[in-house]
């Protein structure tokens, strides 16, 4: 998901530099669309490949199926148990990862130029024919048990978790990817099985690729490695309400910082104000120019490390979120600066000058993100996830710039809602009702 | 109090190495430079490293090198509180710093034209820093919820802490780089700026630019914009009191309820890389990924996590950039059912067997190959060789130390790594701690 927040921010400014990068859009013989950018200079290429969907497509009482599904990839494949199977990956140093989301399972690929076709032929392994031994299942499902146990005691964990349950209640949303100590306990190896058909999708799949690899070597590449993969998948789930009111939830925890996650309903990525809102969430609580909260929270009052907000558009439901985490006998005050900012941007909007600053640093910092070959296959794959075009590179600075003082001050009445805002704390707040 | 000084005159020859583009230089004021070079996107790197970390701290003080790190941030003559980085930000420019054992770092990532502008902003809050009692009391609050962030509401930092503590006696890698909580809080100005007017002066410092740039003209800007600022005379030799030769196996309960997951960890003091004299720490190198890098193909993960099912997690760590002694670490978490003791008879187990038994020449082939391979993977983060070099100088290496490593881990052999195996996988110089909920999990 953060990458698709990120690639709607492809911006060249006039004064800095240019994202000097040339997207090639290659179709596979056997129909594979994918987005590359060739760069010879280093002999190894990166791939990334999101395909939508992932553990929201976990079936009723099956929660965690997907996850531990990706987990279970890089454990055997074809006649390789898993030690087979890493042992030759890690002959060829080529390096795999396969991992769940809400909206999408996402599988990163490395691997150098003098074994590609070996390493390619590994991965496609890992993707087609992945064994699911008994003995694998059990000992991921016990590294997945320990995931859970720990973040039972993790304060962040403990308010996401109470966050995503109070919002979203019995939608995917509402529950951890990783399941439940009793649902991961229940999944069989026909789950696993079940999950794996309904994750990897042909006709959901976007490609992202970068580095020592040509188009027509990238599409014959793709032919092998995706082509023996179900052409259509289960249907995705709908949309969901966010069903939080404003309010604080206070959850008892002896540490002794409390820990808080806030926020309300967000926006649509597709929405037209969604840049406006970018831009606004950049002034209140971005991470690149000083923001008003960290300017308030941190600067002038020094009662916590970090305080940031986000806009979360995720494919069924639209977050705007934040965090601050304080000592106990802080978090109280820590929470009422936010709220009075809170309103007071509601209220009041930003200034010209804040605008002009904030666009400044974003079309500016635009460029810098395409940083080597990994970071561009991940944006050129997310672009195609969020449906975005090839040449939305070169064109994207006008819709920053096109944002008006009016707009982002229109939408900042629209958009925030201090009434709204709910926060969960987690830790042993003073003075909090 | 600064005083004017002016090195031997002897002008910095650029110098030039074929391995990574590698262009070096030493300004008059003992400024030393170092220039990466990366044409493939109009971007720089700008990096301003000290040689001063956590462990150059006066005693008493522990944390001051942090909390000036943060306080870099507010005025100078020229720059109001925050101005810094609102200027890299306007330039679309991100900035951030970093504080170690060895070193602080300062840097930002920039369009490559704005180079100059980055160099002068730099050298300015070398020399022209400007705090207020404010900066100090909101700063220090900042500081101490940080700490509370990273450290207090995480037992698992908390364990590390009391098993760095324990692990070194006499040498300042046992304090926190952060700082202990009771000394953070007595941080004033005078303690931040005792360390500033002392360490933060070009004889103590290394420059890292990497990027879209030519060498000469990242020399020529640094002449104009860090030459100018005088050599500190008072600079002392950095020497910290070392570690005395450990006689005796140390062992700790670290016991929380917040620990939800037991599981343990156990250090052994380890040589480091030193300049002329890396060897050591190659076989080491390589000794932490036989031992535990992959749960799949090293020792302890075959053993623990297939053969005997015993645990869900283990590895091993070897952190070999290090100013003086290091450590070299495992970790093992326990499957469900299975106790601490019986985790580490285990681990004791596979360790010894190791050592028996001796390397599959595949294995350590396929090592090789990772090696050598992470070296051209490694050519794509240019933000990374940055950090390498200025690390490694700050740490005590050279240029020319770098640049030979990926040679001397090529040549590591079977016989160096089971000999450095028997003099550091020691139970006489190793930590042993078990981190637990409550010390009833042990009956």
């Amino acid at each position: 998901m953060k990458l698709l927040i990120l690639a709607l921010f492809l911006m060249v400014a006039p004064l800095v530099a240019r994202a000097e990068i040339e997207i090639q859009e290659v179709t596979s013989p056997g129909g594979i669309d994918a987005w590359l950018v060739e760069e010879q200079s280093i002999p190894f290429a990166a791939l990334e490949i999101i395909i939508d969907g992932g553990a929201s497509l976990d079936e009723p009482g099956k929660r965690g199926a997907t996850n531990l599904m990706m987990g279970l990839l890089e454990e055997g494949a074809g006649d390789m148990d898993a030690r087979a199977f890493q042992t030759a990956r890690e002959g060829l140093a080529a390096s795999y990862g396969f991992d769940a989301y809400d909206d999408s399972v996402v599988i990163t690929a490395r691997f150098l130029t003098e074994n590609r076709d070996q390493a390619v032929e590994l991965l496609r392994k890992a993707l087609t024919e992945p064994r699911f031994d008994q003995d694998a299942l059990d000992r991921v499902r016990a590294q997945v048990q320990s995931i859970i146990r720990s973040d039972s005691t993790d304060p962040n964990a403990i308010a996401g978790a109470a966050f995503d349950a109070a919002a979203f209640g019995d939608h995917p949303y509402g529950s951890d990817i990783n399941g439940t100590a009793e649902s991961v306990s229940a999944l069989t190896r026909a789950d696993i099985i079940t999950a794996h058909r309904n994750a990897l999708v042909r006709s959901r799949v976007h490609v992202g690729a970068a580095g020592d690899i040509s188009a027509q070597e990238l599409g014959i590449l793709l032919d092998d490695l995706l082509g023996a993969l179900p052409e259509e998948g289960p249907d995705l789930p709908g949309p969901v309400a966010f069903g939080l009111d404003g309010g604080t939830t206070v959850i008892d925890f002896e540490t002794p910082q409390s820990v808080a996650l806030f926020g309300h309903e967000g926006l649509e990525r597709d929405d037209e104000d969604f840049f406006a809102a970018y831009i606004l969430n950049e002034i209140l609580g971005g991470r690149g120019v000083q923001s008003r909260l960290m300017e308030e929270v941190r600067e002038k009052r020094g009662l916590t490390y970090g305080v940031y907000s986000y806009l979360v558009p995720k494919d069924y439901a639209a977050l705007y979120l934040g965090s601050v985490a304080s000592a106990n006998d802080r978090i109280a005050q820590a929470i009422a600066v936010i709220r009075d900012e809170w309103a007071r941007m509601a209220q009041e909007g930003v200034t010209a000058e804040e605008l002009e600053a904030a666009k400044t640093y974003l079309t500016g910092a635009y460029p810098l993100r395409f940083d080597g070959n990994a970071a561009i296959a991940g944006i050129l794959a997310g672009m195609q996830a969020t449906g975005l075009p090839p040449d939305y590179v070169e064109n994207r600075n006008a819709y920053v710039e096109a944002v008006t003082l009016d707009d982002i001050n229109r939408v900042a009445g629209e958009l925030l809602n201090p009434e709204g805002l709910h926060f969960v704390v987690v830790g042993q707040p003073e003075g909090l009702d | 109090m600064r005083v004017l000084f002016v090195l031997a005159l002897w002008v910095g020859l650029a110098t030039s190495s074929a391995a990574e583009e590698v262009t070096t230089a030493t300004l008059d004021n003992g400024l030393e430079v170092v220039v990466i070079e990366d044409h493939r996107a109009p971007v720089v790197v700008h990096m301003l490293w000290y040689r001063a970390g956590s462990a150059d701290e006066p005693v008493g003080s522990s944390g001051v090198a942090h909390f000036l790190e943060h306080l870099l941030f507010k005025a100078t003559d020229t720059l109001a509180s925050g101005e810094f980085s609102d200027i890299v930000a306007a330039n679309g420019g991100s900035d951030n710093a970093f504080t170690s054992y060895d070193y602080t770092g300062y840097f930002q990532r920039v369009a490559a034209d704005r180079l100059p502008l980055m160099m002068r902003m730099e050298a300015d809050r070398m020399n022209n820093l400007r705090l207020t009692e404010e900066d100090i009391v909101t700063e220090r609050g900042v500081i101490l919820e940080e700490r509370n962030q990273r450290v207090e509401n995480s037992p698992n930092a908390l364990a590390r802490e009391q098993m760095r503590a324990a692990q070194y006696l006499n040498h300042r890698y046992g304090v926190p780089i952060i700082g202990w909580k009771h000394e953070m809080e007595t941080l004033d100005m005078a303690d931040a700026l005792a360390f500033y007017d002392l360490y933060y002066s070009p004889n103590n410092a290394v420059l890292v630019v990497a990027g879209d740039v030519e060498p000469d003209e990242v020399i020529a800007l640094a002449r104009e914009h860090y030459g100018p600022i005088p050599a500190e005379p008072e600079l002392p030799e950095r020497v910290r009191s070392q570690e005395p030769p450990q006689t005796a196996e140390r062992r700790m309960i670290f016991e929380d309820a917040r620990v939800s997951q037991p599981y343990l960890t156990r250090s052994y003091i380890a040589p480091e890389r030193d300049s002329g004299a890396q060897e050591k720490a190659a076989a080491l190198t390589y000794l932490a990924e036989l031992l535990g890098g992959s749960p799949f193909t090293s020792a302890l993960g075959v053993a623990l996590q297939f053969d005997s099912q015993l645990a869900v997690y283990t590895s091993a760590y070897y952190g070999g950039q290090s100013l003086d002694d290091t450590t070299f670490g495992l970790t093992v978490v326990p499957a469900d059912g299975v106790t601490l003791q019986e985790a580490e008879a285990a681990m004791d187990d596979a360790i010894s067997e190791f050592l028996s038994e001796g390397i599959d020449p595949d294995q350590l082939e396929r090592l090789r190959t990772q090696l050598r391979a992470g070296e051209i993977y490694a050519r794509d983060n240019v933000q990374g060789l940055a950090r390498r070099y200025g690390a490694a100088l700050t740490q005590g290496l050279t240029v020319e130390d770098v640049q030979a490593w990926p040679d001397i881990l090529q040549a590591v052999t079977e016989e160096d790594i089971l000999a450095v195996a028997r003099e550091v996988l020691d139970p006489d110089r190793s930590v042993t701690g078990w981190v637990v909920p409550s010390r009833e999990v042990l009956q």
